[in-house]
């Protein structure tokens, strides 16, 4: 492997695509990912994460654009011939061979001596947490999810690849099998410093194990960044509606930031809408008289009792139609004037003792920091 | 009797198993199990002046059957099977293996895999004399394009015989290795690609262990077959291609010697009986193998 110069990223994808017949899978796709990074592809299925993965891993060729591992195109070169090692959503383990031969196989393929092989194997198996005495002789259909899963890990592992890509690992595991993994994943990021590309289309796993994730939506990269730049500056309304929940709001911008249409203490930007007025900051670059969205996070709304807004903050008033109790939080769902439905996730913080404060069809107002809202675009 | 057997129904109802066992038993009972008792009571009895059998208890039969002579006719019988056998297999995995690939066309070359047993396989076999005869298509062809001066014999030759046997078990082989292609996880292949495997190196390491026991079970439906056929010996290999087949029909026939017929016929079905072992005993530690996606979560 020639040497790269260490500023060039892991991977970087240039105005990458890839048509099946005359769909597209994956359109002008460019973005870099970091050495030792943890990136994920988040998107709904048949978003084109997956053809992204296969791509990256040489199992399809791009049609336009350049793929690059550290520095250096790869877009002709066969699959083992780019230093990186893949964990299949099935796992794609060889069932008439042993748990060790399944780890062994790589390391067979590059003709290492017996000896190598046998103590990596065992390393490997270690690093993945299985007893390389219990565990070794065993066939794939011995072993449960989990196990198979840190089978496929160890195999890929093994070869000591500088990117290791993973295609919805967790996706077949039972929900704590699912938490336990992921930490374990992103301890192994760290520990080995390999980057690791993930695909997955849960959010909240890719918010949880990624240093930065990539959201694709209709073959297109929709937004890039780290989870909370994500989840708090989503651009399109698909983002934020993807990534946890959302509540959308329209209206026209009916005044210049800091000119006369300000309201009060609130400066910035007028909205307008039919459920009523808001105010968002004014460093958001809107032109006056156009049409305006925005998304705000149900925990950053709160609830008032109309007439006791305090200053400073954007109310609109509203019906309080349904509450949830989630433990941790509770949803309440209200109806707008315009008869849109709004969700506020109220944080349980010990004063939310029964009677809850609010019932159904009591009259309220919604609040919010004009800061904490998203303009979306288009 | 109706009423006992709806009794016992009613009174097990999760036990239908032996039941549906019933039909199939019965016939195997009559059709099959009956004949060979009566086989193997001939086999071992003094022969009848014209035909049949006469009392009396003889092994005379299975001691003829190990003369130099007859013990040809077996070597050339289980030869010219495994050759068959080999030729299908080598014929049958490519084809397989195009077809388990080949998307949504697959059923049409499946239906024209089975084509040639829409016509009776006698008609199949005289259409292969007017193939291979003297003044037949191939030495007419061959002349014709002046290649040869005088025609090539093919007929009433070990070749004929070969390859009339592997015109017919061709679809036998075909189909359970089509099966056991079919399942193939294909992210497997992509897995060992990965791995660093080259192409050679995925057959070897990855397909071929996962296939094999669809070549097993193609080797057995041709193997064994072929080891009775008489047939194809009889019309394309003529009196010195003689099969094992041949030797049994003749005892039945022209020869009237029926108990060297069943004797014979014994000494084969104890060869079969031992190459289906042999086979299931190789499926046996496949199936140990297992595959991934058996058991668990």
């Amino acid at each position: 492997m020639p040497a790269s110069t260490p500023e060039q990223p892991a991977v970087e994808f240039r105005g990458v695509a890839k048509r099946y017949g005359s769909t597209p899978a994956v359109r002008d796709l460019s973005f870099t990912v970091g050495r030792g990074e943890f990136f994920s592809l988040l998107g709904p299925s048949g978003c084109g994460k997956t053809t992204t993965l296969r791509l990256l891993a040489g199992f399809e060729t791009p049609d336009a654009g350049e793929i690059r591992l550290f520095g250096e195109a790869v877009n002709r070169r066969r699959p083992y011939e780019r230093d990186l090692a893949m964990v299949f959503q099935s796992y794609a383990l060889f069932p008439h061979l042993s748990v060790e031969r399944n780890v062994a196989f790589g390391l067979e393929q590059r003709k290492r001596p017996a000896r190598e092989i046998r103590d990596r194997v065992r390393a490997a198996l270690e690093l993945v947490r299985l007893d390389p005495g219990t565990f070794a002789t065993r066939r794939p259909s011995e072993l449960s999810g989990g196990q198979r899963q840190r089978v496929a890990l160890a195999r890929a592992l093994v070869l000591e690849p500088r990117v290791l890509l993973l295609d919805e690992p967790l996706g077949a595991l039972d929900l704590k099998l699912r938490k336990e993994m992921q930490v374990e994943l992103k301890a192994l990021n760290l520990q080995l410093g390999v980057t690791f590309i993930h695909v997955t289309h849960d959010q909240e796993e890719a918010l949880a194990m990624s240093d930065r994730l990539a959201v694709m939506n209709q073959a297109e990269i929709a937004q890039v960044g780290t989870p909370a730049e994500i989840y708090e500056n989503p651009r399109t309304a698909f983002v934020a509606d993807f990534i946890g929940e959302a509540n959308f709001l329209e209206g026209k911008a009916a005044g210049r930031p800091g000119g006369e249409a300000a309201r009060g203490s609130l400066e910035g930007w007028v909205i307008t809408g039919d459920a009523g007025s808001f105010v968002v900051p004014p460093h958001w670059a809107i032109s006056e008289g156009g049409d305006v969205r925005i998304a705000v996070r149900p925990e950053w709304l709160d609830l008032w009792r109309p007439g006791c807004l305090p200053r400073g903050e954007n109310g609109l008033p509203a019906t309080i139609q349904d509450l949830v109790y989630l433990g941790e939080t509770i949803h309440v769902r209200v109806t707008l004037a315009n008869g849109r439905v709004m969700i506020i996730a109220l944080r349980n913080e010990g004063q939310l003792i029964k009677p809850l404060p609010w019932n159904r069809g009591d009259s309220c107002i919604v609040a919010w920091r004009p800061e904490d809202c998203q303009v979306l675009e288009g | 009797m109706r009423r006992g057997i709806l009794r016992w129904i009613a009174r097990h109802p999760r036990s239908p198993g032996a039941l549906l066992l019933g039909p199939g038993g019965l016939w195997l009972l009559a059709f099959f199990l009956l004949p060979i008792l009566i086989l193997l009571v001939y086999s071992v009895m003094p022969r009848g002046a014209y035909g049949g059998v006469q009392p009396g208890f003889t092994l005379e039969h299975y001691r003829r059957f190990l003369d130099p002579l007859y013990l040809g006719i077996l070597r050339r019988t289980i030869w010219l099977s495994f050759l068959c056998t080999l030729a299908c297999l080598l014929l049958a995995y490519p084809t397989a293996f195009y077809i388990a690939r080949s998307g949504p066309r697959r059923n049409l070359f499946l239906f024209l895999a089975v084509l040639p047993f829409w016509t009776s396989s006698l008609v199949r076999t005289y259409a292969m004399i007017f193939l291979l005869r003297d003044s037949g298509l191939i030495n007419r062809a061959l002349m014709d394009a002046g290649l040869i001066q005088l025609p090539l014999r093919l007929l009433y030759t070990e070749g004929a015989v070969l390859a009339g046997l592997v015109y017919g078990a061709l679809p036998f082989m075909i189909l359970p290795i089509y099966a056991s292609i079919e399942k193939l996880d294909p992210a497997l292949l992509e897995a060992a690609e990965g791995l660093g495997a080259r192409s050679w190196s995925r057959f070897t390491r990855v397909v071929w262990p996962l296939t094999a026991p669809g070549v097993a079970a193609g080797s057995l439906l041709v193997f064994v077959p072929s080891l009775g056929s008489f047939v194809v010996p009889d019309l394309l290999g003529g009196a010195r291609q003689m099969m094992i087949g041949n030797l049994i029909q003749n005892q039945f026939g022209p020869s009237r010697n029926w108990p060297f017929g069943s004797a014979a016929a014994f000494a084969v079905m104890a060869l079969v009986l031992v190459a289906m072992l042999g086979v299931l005993r190789m499926k046996g530690l496949d199936d140990e193998h297992g595959t991934s996606k058996g058991r668990g979560a």
